[in-house]
């Protein structure tokens, strides 16, 4: 079976924002850009499956020239071939959905892995809108994964508790943390990476959806009152909490 | 301009959600801004107090029905939700930024071919526009962001809009019985955590960090939030050292979360974290180090042992 999964390259989340001068994305400068931390888990779900049922794994990957990094340690970690669908452009989510799912159809696959969220824009919907798009089953923020056949028994959380769905592929999985541990690159697998295609393919946008009017930071709160240093100090927090903030 | 206003109102278990009041509510009071039409639909099989939604200033809710849409199913439920929004004609739809809001919300923007922008923390109206502020990198930036499509979607993030029931109103249910339902993908099970609030959704968090040293001292955690009717809430350290499951963790790689209170107990303020809970409104640290950053964003702090301090909290709670 032919596998994707789709990866992107964001920000390391311990990055401090700074907002470009364009005040709509922010400064990339000093930034260190990692394989964003859930497509780790949908490439280990990728590489776990082609193990057990066979085939290959490509990953696909939308941005610029620096999202190559990206996917050379994707490759290291086992995939077998990458595209970049190359774009300078900013896009929005369903812009890049639908870039993405043209691909997917070209590769011709039943099965499609990605992280649930990307740590950048936090929209947590692309899996869904690529489903959509190709009219394929969606399991959001899989926790656990099964393939018997062309039978998916998955698991995810839900708000309070767990869910269990069965569906069947076609399929888009979007992967949580806690679906696997995913794998660190060999040594083996960082050089056999050198020698894998990353085919690039310049892409056209088909529109914006929604504009970006201006990013900005968020209000900085003022730093708060140091009510003591033990635990003689608590009922005054407790009063605070009561008569000030009125919280409890 | 926006004309029909459609609310997708969220339930589990026959009950309706509060984030779903709170859209309810945002809806009915940007309808009013905008002289649109404004109605709600709910999918699901029993369901109670349906007619209560028209305290949030909404008059109308259809009910899509059917004993087989009791589990959610996102193939079902997309596919009725897409059904109804194309049938009145909506051109502006408000849902809850829940998982099931961001299951379904995504499949009507590819259907409507319109702009979708999710976990919206404010919506403003600009002349005739509605402005969306969404957070991005986790809190670190916002975007002001606007569709440029006719028809548009925003999905809210629980707990930041204010749901406060405006009126004794009661609105019109329909109940619309539905024949069949695409079951391709069937929630065959659903364990609820037992009595357990999740983070997302809930008004006070109590969350531990590394500074507890070991799972067990997350006893004193559960403890105060029970006295305080709270979610236990962790850091990734916390999480990562396995003391806590995953579905707590709070920050990053975790859960955004917007409560009224926020107490971070032993937790230094990584930036991952500080991203995930600084939108709280009030907060706060308890932290023997007086220089944490987790200082740095709370209201008040006790710069003591957590200890010692935790159980003198409970027990003046208890008073």
């Amino acid at each position: 079976m032919k596998i994707v999964v789709c990866v992107n390259h964001v920000p390391d989340t311990a990055t401090r924002v700074n907002i470009s001068t364009n005040q709509k994305t922010i400064d990339s400068n000093g930034v260190t850009y990692v394989v964003n931390p859930y497509d780790e888990f949908a490439i280990e779900e990728a590489l776990k499956t082609k193990e057990a049922v066979g085939g290959e794994v490509v990953a696909i990957s939308l941005g610029n020239e620096t999202n190559k990094e990206t996917l050379r340690k994707v490759l290291a970690m086992g995939v077998d071939s990458a595209v970049l669908l190359k774009t300078e452009e900013a896009m929005d989510s369903l812009s890049v959905a639908k870039a993405l799912a043209q691909e997917i159809k070209i590769q011709n696959t039943e099965l499609v892995f990605m992280g649930k969220q990307s740590v950048d824009y936090d929209n947590a919907i692309m899996g869904q809108y690529v489903a959509a798009i190709l009219d394929f089953n969606i399991v959001a923020a899989a926790t656990n994964f099964n393939l018997s056949g062309n039978k998916i028994i998955a698991e995810r959380e839900i708000e309070g508790g767990k869910e269990t769905i069965e569906t069947s592929i076609p399929a888009v999985i979007t992967a949580q943390k806690g679906l696997n541990e995913p794998r660190y690159a060999s040594l083996k697998g960082i050089m056999a990476a050198k020698k894998k295609v990353i085919e690039e393919k310049e892409i056209i946008i088909s529109g914006n959806f929604v504009n970006v009017i201006e990013m900005k930071k968020p209000p900085q709160k003022a730093a708060g009152k140091i009510v003591g240093v033990d635990a003689s100090a608590v009922p005054e927090l407790v009063r605070l909490l009561k008569e000030e903030a009125k919280v409890i | 301009m926006a004309n029909k206003f459609l609310i997708y109102v969220e339930q589990r278990d026959g009950n309706i959600k509060k984030s779903s009041f709170e859209a309810l509510k945002k809806g009915s009071e940007l309808a009013k801004l905008l002289n649109a039409k404004i109605e709600a639909v709910v999918i699901g099989n029993e369901i109670g107090n349906l007619e209560d939604i028209g305290g949030y200033g909404v008059n109308k809710v259809t009910h899509l029905k059917n004993a087989e849409l009791t589990n959610y199913s996102v193939s079902a439920y997309s596919e009725l939700f897409i059904k109804f929004a194309e049938e009145i004609n909506a051109d502006l739809i408000l849902l809850a930024n829940t998982l099931m809001g961001k299951d379904i919300a995504p499949a009507l923007a590819v259907k409507l071919n319109c702009g979708l922008v999710v976990d919206c923390t404010e919506l403003e109206v600009n002349n005739v526009n509605i402005i969306a502020t969404k957070p991005v990198y986790a809190g670190k930036a916002l975007t002001l962001v606007e569709t440029n499509t006719p028809k548009s979607i925003f999905t809210l993030r629980p707990n930041v809009f204010t749901a406060g029931k405006s009126s004794a109103m009661k609105a019109e249910v329909i109940v619309q019985n539905i024949d069949t339902v695409n079951l391709s993908n069937n929630v065959t099970k659903v364990v609820k955590t037992e009595g357990k609030l999740d983070v997302s959704e809930a008004d006070i968090i109590v969350s531990g960090g590394r500074g507890l040293k070991a799972a067990e001292n997350f006893g004193m955690i559960e403890e105060l939030a029970a006295q305080l009717g709270a979610a236990t809430g962790a850091s990734r350290a916390a999480v990562d050292a396995g003391w806590r499951p995953h579905s707590d963790q709070v920050g990053q790689t975790g859960k955004t979360v917007s409560p009224n209170l926020y107490i971070a107990v032993a937790i230094s303020g990584a930036i991952q974290h500080l991203a995930g809970m600084q939108s709280s409104k009030f907060i706060v640290a308890i932290n023997k180090d007086k220089d944490a950053p987790i200082f740095g964003v709370a209201d008040y702090g006790i710069a003591g042992d957590a200890f010692e301090v935790i159980p003198a909290l409970i027990e003046e709670l208890k008073k």
